[in-house]
Parts: structure tokens; C-alpha cells; sequence
């Protein structure tokens, strides 16, 4: 029993101070605004940019613990047009909001979508990349227009995602056969169960591209929404030299050149120009 | 036998990195346990008091701690502290923290529960052969409570070794995330890699955690 006794004395020691640690850390950055500028970033010699670790081909770690993807092309030309070394950060998408608020990042790159909502609490750069519904069909039966749609058909889509949002919305005369998960989905299509399959453009064209004999008849459905980066709201530092970087970058067609090293092997070349913002300009 | 995707292990510094996340996971819930142990019988003690302010000060703080779902602690330790104080925690300092305070509270009630179950007789007895206070807990009820609270406290620190896997939300990369990654990174040369990859992880979980019960039953024979 003295033995742990004196654990007992000696852990509690360390937890406190541990904690008052903890405490003496506050003075220093607890007062001024929770992100860093561009001056404080070029000083400190790193950037923080939140990335996803798991969404091959955005944002993904390969097999020597590096990563990669499109997202993280761009990022890497980030740091070095900053003239920093870049710290990624593994980000997820419930935290990526959290991450840029607390300033625990400079730069989200997560693949991040521009909403309405987000805009409110952070900051979007111009995009770099767009995203749309697409809608698969089998060769023998290519569905490319919703318009035309058999009303004995009906359309496959995953439950409570945009696209089953969208259909409900601007088509309700077309029947839906709803999903759970994506796996469920891919099979439904695979018996037949369906005519077609609505879902992320991405998602929809790196399926057509995994599985011969279906293809993607409609692209892009709807609206189009884009992909930018976003920083804490109110560091227009920052944000003004990502707009500058992304406009200049459109000269040497560096967001073609992210493709073609990064998405060709999921996505081909034919879906080059459709998920590709140039310069930060939309059509 | 099927594919199970197990050649992705083989591939570049993938098994390294696996178990380099173990190490993560083993080291965050391995701190955490070693502080909250003490702490939590230093608790468990107190809870027993007769005093009711500290009893309702400490029941507050189990049931607080008991209601917040590990995610939420987490996300108020790391993001909350740096929007309320401005401190700037590192992920694995927060999840020590966050361990720390569940396991704390999760081991001072198990504890509190050890302690109660000391029959009335064995503080009489003690008192009778002229032990005081101090001493009773000492000799007589500590030795006891701890006999009985080995496999209580095992079955928690395997539960804090499983519930790590939620530090990633707050970006901290352990073994759960890396084998996510792995598999991910190898969805279409590899679609069946999530059986071989989680089974791998299975075992390294086994491998932490059959060391634990082996130890319990060990100290639980010895002592008895």
C-alpha cells in the first residue's frame, strides 16, 4: 500500500501542473482575434491547412504516410508560393467549421462546398472546382434528360442526400427508390431494380468509370455548386492573397494541370472541363 | 479463402504507419489511465465522506461528466478552451485531459461502490482493536476495496482504450483513422481491403488489451 501511496501523491502532482500549464498558456494569444494573418504566417514559417485524410482522390494519405490528391496538390503550391512548409492537418467534415473558427487551421481545403450556411461563419476564396448532381445509367438505356423521364421508371438515389433533396423538389413526378447506404444503392442499380441513379456528379462518374457498360447521361444536374478554399471570417489577408493566388494561378492552367496529376485516374479526361474551376471563374 | 485485401498492409510503410496510430491510441489512453486511477480512488474516498457539501460537489461532477457524451468533452476541451481562454491545447494534451476527467469520475464511483461494500463489521473490529480513522482506511478497508475493484477498473481501462478512436475529431491520428486511410487510399486496386484492415486492427486491439486481463486474473489470484 505505500507504494501507492506515494503513485498516488506523485500523480497528482503531475496532473497539477498539468493543468496549471494549461493555465499559463492563456495571456498569450487570448486576447487578439483567433487567426493568424498572412504577415504572421510567413513569420512562423508553417501553415496550418485542414485537409481530409480519407477522401481518395481529394484528400488522401498514400501508402508512405504522404499525402495526396487534388486538394492537396493545390495546398502544396500554397505553401510554397507562400514560402512556408505546410502542416496538414487531418480534418472531418462535422469539424471543419470548429477548425477555422478557433483558428487551429489557417486555410480549410477539405473539399469544402460553398453554402449559404457556411458563409455566414467562414469565409470562401473563389472556388476551384465544381460539383453538380449527376445521374448513371446502364449503355443499353442512357437516361439524358429528366425531362423524358418514363414515368413507369423509377430513380435510384441514397436517402438524405442532396440529390434525393433536389428530385424531390424540381421533379416530384419521378418515383424514387431510396437507399440507406451506398453500397445498397450501387447494387439496386447493378439488378436493375431502377432505370437510373442520381447522386454526386463525382460520385456518379468515378462509378461509370469503375463499372464498364454504364454511363453517366447526365453530368451535371441542377445547380451547380463549387469547391473553394475558406479561411476564419474577417482574416482578408489571407483570403485576398488566395483570390490573387487562385487568379494568377489561372494563367498557367495549374487547376488542369491538378487534374490530370491527381483525379484523371478515377474521373478520365472527359470530365475535365465539367469539374474544373479555372482561375476562380464560374460559367 | 477470399481476398480480404490483406496485401495493403504489405504496401509502402502501411503496417508501420498502423501501428504507429496503435501507439498513438496506447499512449493517450496509457497516460490517461495512470493519472486517473490515483485520482479516481483519491475520489471514490472522498465520495464516501460524511461531509455533504463534497458529496454533492462530487456527484455533480460524475453525473456531469457521465451525461456528456465523450465527443462533446472533447470538443469543448480543444476547441472550447481556445473560444472561451484562447489557449491553443494540442489535440493529445486535450484527450489525455478528456480521459482523464471520465476516467476520474467513472473510477472514483467504482470506488465509492468498492468502498460501501465493506461490510460495517470490519470498521468495528478495527475500531475495537484500537486502530484510528486514518489507519482503518489504511489498513483495513483500502486493501479490500482495492482486491475488489481490480476487475471493475479493468473492464473501464479497455473501455478507455476502444473510446480513444474519437480523437481524431479533434485531428489527433491514431489506429482507427490510419486503417480509414489506408483503406480509402486503396479503394479501387483494393475494394476489399476494409475486411483485412479492421481485422488487423481487431488484433492489435487484442494484443493491448489480453495483456490487461491476463494481469487482472494474475493480481486478482495472488490477492485473493
Amino acid at each position: 500500500m505505500k507504494k501507492i501511496y506515494k503513485f498516488l501523491a506523485a500523480t497528482s502532482a503531475m496532473a497539477l501542473t498539468l493543468s496549471l500549464a494549461a493555465c499559463g498558456s492563456t495571456s498569450e494569444s487570448g486576447s487578439t482575434d483567433s487567426y493568424r494573418t498572412l504577415s504572421e504566417i510567413q513569420e512562423s514559417g508553417t501553415v496550418n491547412i485542414g485537409v481530409f485524410s480519407d477522401k481518395n482522390p481529394f484528400g488522401y494519405v498514400d501508402e508512405n504516410g504522404d499525402y495526396q490528391g487534388y486538394d492537396i496538390y493545390f495546398a502544396n503550391r500554397i505553401g510554397e508560393d507562400l514560402g512556408v512548409e505546410v502542416n496538414f492537418v487531418s480534418t472531418e467534415a462535422a469539424n471543419r467549421i470548429e477548425y477555422l473558427q478557433t483558428g487551429k487551421v489557417d486555410i480549410i481545403l477539405a473539399n469544402f462546398t460553398v453554402t449559404d450556411e457556411r458563409a455566414e461563419e467562414v469565409d470562401f476564396a473563389l472556388p476551384y472546382m465544381n460539383v453538380a448532381l449527376g445521374v448513371v445509367s446502364p449503355d443499353d438505356a442512357v437516361i439524358t434528360d429528366l425531362d423524358a423521364w418514363d414515368p413507369d421508371d423509377e430513380m435510384i438515389v441514397i436517402s438524405g442526400t442532396t440529390a434525393e433533396t433536389y428530385l424531390t423538389e424540381n421533379y416530384p413526378d419521378i418515383t424514387l427508390q431510396k437507399y440507406d447506404t451506398y453500397a445498397n444503392a450501387k447494387n439496386a442499380l447493378e439488378n436493375g431494380n431502377g432505370a437510373a441513379w442520381a447522386n454526386d456528379n463525382t460520385e456518379v462518374i468515378a462509378f461509370a468509370n469503375d463499372n464498364p457498360g454504364y454511363t453517366v447521361g447526365i453530368p451535371s444536374l441542377g445547380g451547380q455548386d463549387t469547391i473553394a478554399p475558406a479561411v476564419t471570417q474577417g482574416n482578408d489577408t489571407l483570403l485576398n492573397w488566395l483570390n490573387e493566388e487562385i487568379e494568377s494561378l489561372g494563367d498557367e492552367n495549374f487547376f488542369h494541370a491538378d487534374y490530370e496529376a491527381t483525379l484523371v485516374d478515377t474521373y478520365g479526361m472527359d470530365y475535365e472541363e465539367e469539374l474544373v474551376v479555372e482561375g476562380g471563374v464560374t460559367d | 479463402m477470399p481476398n480480404l485485401g490483406f496485401e495493403v498492409l504489405f504496401k509502402g510503410k502501411n503496417m508501420l504507419r498502423l501501428l504507429g496510430g496503435l501507439g498513438v491510441a496506447a499512449k493517450i489512453s496509457l497516460i490517461s489511465i495512470l493519472i486517473s486511477i490515483p485520482l479516481g480512488i483519491l475520489m471514490g474516498a472522498l465520495m464516501t465522506s460524511k461531509n455533504r457539501a463534497i458529496q454533492a460537489v462530487l456527484r455533480a461532477y460524475l453525473e456531469f461528466i457521465r451525461i456528456m457524451p465523450q465527443l462533446v468533452l472533447l470538443f469543448i476541451v480543444y476547441f472550447g478552451t481556445t473560444r472561451m481562454f484562447g489557449w491553443n491545447l494540442s489535440g493529445e494534451l486535450s484527450s489525455v485531459i478528456v480521459f482523464v476527467l471520465w476516467g476520474t469520475a467513472e473510477m472514483g464511483d467504482l470506488v465509492r461502490g468498492a468502498i460501501v461494500s465493506i461490510p460495517k463489521h470490519q470498521y468495528e473490529s478495527a475500531a475495537a482493536l484500537g486502530l484510528g480513522k486514518v489507519q482503518t482506511q489504511r489498513y483495513i478497508i483500502l486493501p479490500q476495496t482495492v482486491r475488489r475493484l481490480v476487475p471493475l477498473s479493468i473492464n473501464l481501462v479497455t473501455r478507455m482504450i476502444k473510446t480513444t478512436s474519437l480523437v481524431i475529431m479533434i485531428g489527433v491520428v491514431e489506429v482507427q483513422k490510419v486503417a480509414q486511410q489506408i483503406i480509402e487510399a486503396n479503394r479501387s486496386s483494393s475494394p476489399n481491403a476494409a475486411f483485412g484492415v479492421y481485422l488487423t486492427v481487431f488484433f492489435m486491439y487484442f494484443i493491448v488489451c489480453w495483456p490487461i486481463s491476463l494481469l487482472a486474473r494474475y493480481l486478482e489470484k495472488r490477492w485473493r
